[in-house]
């Protein structure tokens, strides 16, 4: 049909297909073990049941019998690995943690939580202050993975045309949900949040948010490219703020090798901010991408066939990162 | 100060712009949320929250729909309402016909609220107030009907102080007693367990919210025989109390009637020491005057 490549096709070709799709995968696995976490907790006491009843019937030992017998005793069968949702999550009866925005909005609908929920708070924006705010959009966010799909299909479907809305749409709409909690006493956001309404709905039963999860994917996909995540969500905007001095950043110090074959800016969800650190040498801007819409998601460092990016410190951000001797006639040559 | 360049000047204009349209959107959006937000804190009846839930208005704003209580719920009793529901979109409920409160004593609900939603100063589960139960129906109560159901004061977790069992005659025998439920509101925790238990199609007891199910006196009203009680005598001097004469037609005289003007009582027909000892004439508060 197209004879148009593909974003990412250079560096399959180049690294393979595992390798240039390696933090896609690990992101993928991250969201789904966190997913997993939620959902077996319930199920995975009783399955270790079962199946010690089934073997101490089946090898009728007494070693057996007993064995079962101390673990239907013990309070690990019906233990919990994680509890709750992503608003508030309690991990092994032993880890708080609280979604900042969601406690954001309570606290100026005028509660304080209790000391759990202020403890699991204080892990959480210490976590995305240190690793940055959005890795809770790209490696934890259940929303993700359909908008994602949506932006897939949307490249596959060569669907054309986006309407136009600005990025900063989301700090607008954050500061509605914060200003609007404040002034109604509930947490306003919370009413119709499809991010925490298809978290809990796979865990509490999902009712009509399928409907949501598909308005949204649906929005993604017809309507405005990278629409949700990219422009409207105020828990990723929120995240954005709070991770956005965090040291964890993806970084592009080969810049000097990039071939301007635009797979990073096709494939980003953010692809504004890339601009400044990747094409930023004549401006004397570093290779650092500072902007704190960036999702840590990898997604460049995968569909780069030259190797330019990597995850990297923010302080390791020299002006200039021009090859010193002999790679200038390379350079060259590339050219 | 600099003049405003053409360029400048324009991109304030574009800048001012922006946001306003912005700002409109947004604020458009924002008072749809605020104004579903106030449909939101209109509670079902039958919908009831957890043990310690503050006030509908107060819980909308603790409560981060978490549903560690619905977890940590022994009997699957509670449950996140879904986006459909006529409950705020994942905050915890329950409905009493469906799965009751079985009103555990460590309330390990409470326990795990990680906000105060569930107010963790309730330690002592017969002081919850989830709902009220109300005697809705008399007319197909099967008690209200002389049958001797009890079914739901035999299930009260709180037996003889949230419900007792009333005696009354039987008018329409002649010669039974109905012995009716009776709810006690300082007592009952709304656990729904006698809603629950209702042997009929629809439940004749149904527990609603307190503030729907309960009246409420006037502040200044104050209750006689009470303040007797707490003072030890009348607040008033009844010897003093006026008895208006009764409006009677002329020429009628009432059988046994206290007249507090002469302090007799008019003698009763056909009884044999007048009827003074076999009615009760005098109105309450002065049968203890001289």
């Amino acid at each position: 049909m197209s004879a148009v490549k593909r974003a990412g096709a250079d560096a399959i070709a180049a690294k393979g297909w595992v390798i240039a799709h390696k933090w896609l995968i690990l992101r993928r696995l991250s969201q789904f073990a966190i997913l997993a976490l939620f959902l077996l907790s319930p199920l995975l006491g009783a399955w270790i049941t079962k199946g010690l009843l089934w073997v101490a019937e089946f090898t009728n030992s007494p070693d057996v019998m007993a064995l079962y017998q101390r673990w239907i005793d013990s309070s690990l069968s019906r233990v919990w690995i994680v509890k709750g949702n992503l608003n508030y999550s309690y991990t092994l009866g032993f880890l708080p943690l609280t979604d900042p925005f969601v406690a954001a909005q309570s606290m100026l609908a005028g509660h304080v939580p209790e000391k759990l929920g202020l403890i699991g708070l204080l892990i959480t924006v210490l976590f995305y202050l240190l690793f940055g705010g959005r890795l809770f959009c790209s490696w934890v966010c259940p929303l993700n993975i359909v908008t994602d799909a949506a932006g897939w299909l949307r490249l596959r479907l060569g669907v054309k045309g986006s309407v136009h809305l600005g990025r900063a749409t989301r700090y607008w709409i954050m500061g509605m949900a914060l200003a609007g909690s404040l002034l109604t006493g509930t947490v306003l956001w919370e009413l119709i949040n499809p991010v925490s309404m298809l978290h809990r709905g796979l865990f509490f039963g999902i009712g009509a948010a399928w409907m949501v999860v598909l308005a949204v994917f649906l929005f993604d996909l017809f309507v405005m490219r990278r629409g949700w995540c990219g422009h409207l969500c105020p828990v990723g905007a929120f995240y954005s703020l709070l991770g956005r001095w965090s040291p964890l950043r993806v970084a592009a110090p080969a810049r000097a090798a990039c071939n301007d074959c635009m797979d990073c800016f096709e494939i980003c969800p953010e692809p504004q901010v890339i601009r400044p650190a990747l094409k930023g040498e004549a401006n004397g801007v570093g290779p650092v991408i500072l902007a704190a819409n960036c999702t840590n998601c990898g997604r460049c460092i995968d569909v780069c066939s030259k190797d330019v990016f990597t995850f990297d410190l923010r302080f390791n951000n020299p002006v200039s990162t021009l090859p010193l001797a002999a790679p200038a006639t390379d350079r060259s040559a590339r050219v | 100060m600099k003049a405003p360049t053409a360029k400048s000047s324009a991109a304030r204009r574009q800048f001012l712009f922006d946001s306003a349209r912005m700002a409109c959107g947004v604020g458009l959006l924002g008072l749809g949320l605020g104004l579903y937000a106030k449909q939101a804190r209109a509670l079902p009846a039958l919908a009831l929250r957890p043990p310690g839930a503050l006030a509908e208005d107060q819980f909308l704003g603790a409560c981060i729909r978490c549903g560690l209580c619905v977890r940590d719920c022994p009997y699957d009793t509670l449950s996140l309402a879904k986006p459909e529901a006529p409950v705020a979109t994942g905050t915890p409920y329950f409905t009493a016909r469906q799965i009751p409160c079985e009103m555990c004593e460590d309330i390990p609900c409470v326990v795990a609220c990680p906000t105060g939603a569930l107010d963790h100063a309730l330690a002592d589960i017969n002081q919850a107030k989830m709902g009220v139960a109300v005697l809705i129906d008399h007319e197909t109560c099967l008690n209200f009907l002389g049958l001797r159901c009890d079914v739901c004061y035999r299930v009260c977790p709180v037996i003889d102080k949230a419900i007792t069992l009333d005696h009354q005659p039987n008018l329409r025998t002649g010669r039974h007693a109905m012995f009716l439920p009776t709810v006690h509101s300082e007592h009952c925790t709304g656990c729904g367990k006698c809603e629950k238990a209702c042997v009929l199609e629809q439940a004749a007891i149904r527990v609603l919210p307190p503030q729907l199910a309960k009246g409420e006196l006037g502040s200044h009203y104050r209750i006689g025989w009470e303040e007797k009680n707490k003072a030890g005598h009348s607040l008033i001097d009844e010897s003093e109390m006026l008895d208006l004469p009764d409006r009677m037609p002329e020429g009628v005289d009432l059988p046994g009637h206290y007249d507090p003007a002469s302090g007799k009582t008019a003698p009763a027909r056909d009884l044999p020491d007048g009827g003074v000892l076999a009615i009760p004439s005098k109105p309450p508060g002065l049968g203890d005057s001289p």
